[in-house]
């Protein structure tokens, strides 16, 4: 398989899940917002989305003042800024574009008709559409794509490295989301049962889907240790850490067979910290300092991943 | 049903469904009885299922135009142009003895030159054409072949009367809307091919890969085939894609291959695999910016001195665009009789060198019943069609045919044929051309039909597809 329809189907499945993954956190903060304690500082409900999808940078420059209005319009649809809902569905649907004949037909589809109707949304329109559906719909078309791709794709490389994008960007996902909300998980909260924590933390595990996991898992007060736990090192909760690196390491194993690859080996240790890990360890080290360090590991990895597999010209230039 | 009266103009014109006392010809006679049966409306509901099947499939070709371009559908008639066997006969046999025969040129161009030295073609036309290719002097291209896909557009003025209007041996496009327009026809009028015995086009792909092998570097076992594609922002990406996909091999672009111990490989998550034939759809000017444009990031550095050794091969080769420009032109007829020792099948159409002082003076006098192209133009941009314009109009053409006059030539308007098209619910006479494509490489064949292109506008002579022209299926019958 050309190395670089690799690249651009895992960039395809990258920008996808972090299109979802952007809507979940607005989703969140919407809901934060609507909390009475909170309603004269819901900007501070808003900070850590653009702490977590900086885009550009250009927030200020462009918007200033930070208001529902200015945060959706730059988070979800902003044509400037590169990490906006708007230009990731863009990225995915150009990526696929140029490997239409490398996707199944109907999985080209469907990115394309998520791409026609997000192409010319403004704010009227997404103010009409209402939020909260827009929201809906954002991960619906993720669903949808993740699906497709699962249920009309030949299981070769291609659907590989697809899932390699979409685990690595989940995991990349998951962990900045639980660092800027690192502080609300510090222990020294132990006086839990005001509702706003509850709600803060019910808005994290809802961020990510996980809020009924957890009452599942551990049929309790919402503790932020567990949550730490339930989003770090559960292999059952489909958007921990853990389980992410088990589907790459998983995957890198279908892909490199015998070979003995960089990658395999950087995957193996990153899991291995997961899968041996221990959540009380892990806060006595810090859950910042885990958190930073996973997340550079985890962009190291999809760096290899690129030199492993020939994605990088300049490799071969060097090697001429 | 109403009929469109015909303009003073169209009157004279070749209609290829009926003849001029308004009976049907033999290749309509099927088409006829079938349309009698439909009404209007089911045609025009089955227009709008094909314009939905196209939008479906994505099968979009972009426009340039000032501030970047944009996806548009190519708009399709679906009344089919209709070709008996006879008929056909004679536009095979003709398009296959040009390229043929544009093919010995080649390869005598680049090696001793004898129809230079038997003053056929003057010299500074071959050797001062900018598609000339002195890297290419003395390179034995595997088979001798050059052009091993050609685009032959053709018009007709009359029951046995096709004129050449110009041969493409660089990059010709639209084969992929051959294959796309029978696809849907047959989804819409499955009748109409259970009915009569039409030519399949469909094995075109498999064809043009046979052909490709055919001329892989000697020793190549199984070889590999590549499609370099300029990339996705190019006018023809969607067919790039689709013969890629049709042929099993791999699309690439530029940055996906590179050379290496005097070979051509391309990075795969394999690692690198070696490429044995190239089927290029970059012009000749991006290939190796080490030898051409240094600024190019489409082509491979380095791809040059592999094909100069023999070790990968280019389809088309480097430098066939020396034999396709609008002056070359006149001259394939010569090429024929000279090579092949042939009367050439297909007419040229009469063409005026802007050169010439005194064939100048005759189309300066008579601008109003001439057309003026750039012989290196294409696509229909930059030429003037002396009886849509303006006195104004040719009066500034003038001018700028004078800053450069070996840059022009004219050519009398031809009376292109009508073939009846579906417009706003009626069916009217519209004027259609003809491109047939050739392959060669194991030998030289024309898949039976081709790229029937229809100018919508009423009158309009202009049938490329960005000047508002529109396609059509084009049916080859058997018998």
């Amino acid at each position: 398989m050309l190395s670089r329809t690799a690249e651009n189907l895992f960039w395809m499945a990258r920008d996808m899940e972090r299109a979802e993954n952007t809507a979940r956190m607005l989703d969140v903060s919407f809901r934060m917002a609507l909390l009475p304690s909170t309603i004269n500082k819901q900007a501070l409900h808003f900070e850590p989305i653009l702490a977590i999808a900086p885009g550009d940078g250009r927030f200020g420059e462009l918007y200033g003042e930070l208001t529902h209005e200015t945060i959706v319009r730059y988070v979800a649809l902003e044509p400037a800024n590169p990490a906006s809902i708007w230009s990731l569905i863009k990225l995915a649907r150009e990526n696929a574009r140029a490997q239409r004949s490398a996707i199944s037909s109907e999985a080209w589809e469907s990115l394309n008709s998520t791409w026609l109707q997000v192409q010319n949304l403004d704010f009227a329109g997404l103010a009409r559409w209402g939020y909260r559906d827009f929201f809906d719909w954002v991960k619906e078309r993720s669903h949808l794509f993740r699906g497709v791709v699962f249920g009309t794709m030949l299981h070769d490389d291609a659907f590989r490295f697809i899932r390699l994008g979409t685990f690595i960007e989940r995991a990349d996902n998951t962990a900045r989301i639980l660092d800027v909300k690192y502080h609300v998980l510090l222990p020294e909260t132990e006086q839990v049962g005001g509702y706003v924590d509850y709600y803060q933390w019910g808005a994290l595990l809802r961020s990510v889907g996980a809020f009924r996991a957890y009452r599942r898992v551990y049929h309790d007060t919402v503790y932020p240790w567990r949550i730490a736990e339930l989003l770090i090192l559960r292999a059952d909760m489909p958007r921990s850490l853990h389980h992410c690196y088990e589907v790459v390491i998983g995957t890198l194993d279908e892909l490199a067979g015998k070979k003995q690859l960089e990658c395999r080996r950087l995957a193996g240790q990153i899991y291995a910290r997961l899968r041996y890990g221990r959540i009380d360890k892990i806060f006595q080290s810090g859950l910042h300092e885990f958190l930073i360090d996973f997340i550079a590991s985890n962009s190291a990895l999809g760096v290899q991943l690129q030199d492993d597999f020939l994605m990088t010209p300049t490799i071969i230039a060097g090697a001429a | 049903m109403k009929a469109e009266e015909p303009s003073l103009l169209s009157r004279k014109f070749f209609d290829e469904m009926r003849a001029a006392d308004g009976t049907v010809r033999h290749a309509y006679a099927e088409l006829a009885g079938l349309l009698d049966n439909l009404s209007i409306d089911s045609l025009v509901t089955k227009q709008n299922a094909a314009e939905e099947l196209f939008r479906r499939l994505g099968i979009t070709f972009a426009v340039y135009a000032e501030g970047g371009s944009t996806e548009r559908l190519i708009p399709f008639d679906l009344i089919p142009r209709i070709l008996d066997r006879s008929e056909w006969d004679l536009v095979e046999r003709g398009c296959i003895q040009r390229v043929k025969a544009i093919n010995v040129f080649l390869y005598d161009i680049y090696h001793d030159q004898e129809i230079i030295k038997a003053g056929l073609v003057p010299p500074e036309f071959v050797l001062l054409n900018p598609a000339f290719r002195p890297e290419m002097l003395g390179v034995e291209p595997p088979k001798n072949v050059y052009a091993h896909i050609a685009g032959i557009d053709l018009i007709r003025t009359g029951e046995r009367d096709f004129f050449v209007l110009e041969d493409n041996v660089r990059t010709p496009s639209g084969i992929s809307y051959v294959l796309e327009n029978r696809e849907i026809m047959m989804r819409l009028f499955p009748d109409a091919f259970v009915g009569q015995s039409i030519s399949p086009v469909g094995n075109y792909p498999e064809q043009l890969l046979e052909n490709l092998r055919a001329v892989a570097p000697s020793g190549a076992e199984d070889p590999v085939v590549v499609l370099l594609t300029p990339g996705r922002y190019n006018s023809a990406y969607f067919e790039h894609v689709f013969l890629a996909e049709q042929m099993g091999i791999e699309l690439v672009e530029g940055g996906d291959l590179f050379v290496r111990d005097g070979c051509v490989w391309m990075r795969t998550t394999e690692g690198p695999v070696k490429v044995d034939v190239i089927y290029r759809r970059v012009d000749d000017d991006f290939m190796d910016p080490l030898a051409f444009r240094a600024d190019s990031a489409l082509g491979v550095p380095g791809l040059l001195s592999v094909i100069r050794s023999g070790r990968v091969a280019l389809a088309n080769a480097l430098g066939t665009g020396v034999a396709d420009d609008k002056a070359m032109y006149c001259y394939v007829p010569r090429m024929i009789e000279f090579y092949l020792g042939e009367h050439a099948i297909l007419n040229n159409v009469h063409t005026y060198m802007l050169r010439d002082p005194k064939q100048r003076q005759h189309v300066f006098e008579n601008l109003r019943n001439l057309v003026v192209k750039e012989v290196q133009g294409s696509g229909g941009y930059g030429m003037l069609i002396g009886p849509a314009s303006t006195a104004e109009e040719r009066e500034a053409y003038k001018r700028r045919v004078m800053r450069n006059p070996d840059n022009y030539i004219a050519q009398p308007t031809l009376a292109l044929s009508t073939a009846p098209t579906l417009i706003e619910g009626e069916i009217v006479p519209r004027h259609v051309d003809l491109r047939p494509f050739v392959l060669s490489g194991k030998d030289t064949s024309v898949i039976s039909g081709g790229l029937t292109r229809v100018a919508l506008r009423k009158g309009s002579l202009v049938v490329n597809s960005s000047q508002g022209g529109g396609t059509k299926d084009t049916w080859v019958l058997e018998r």
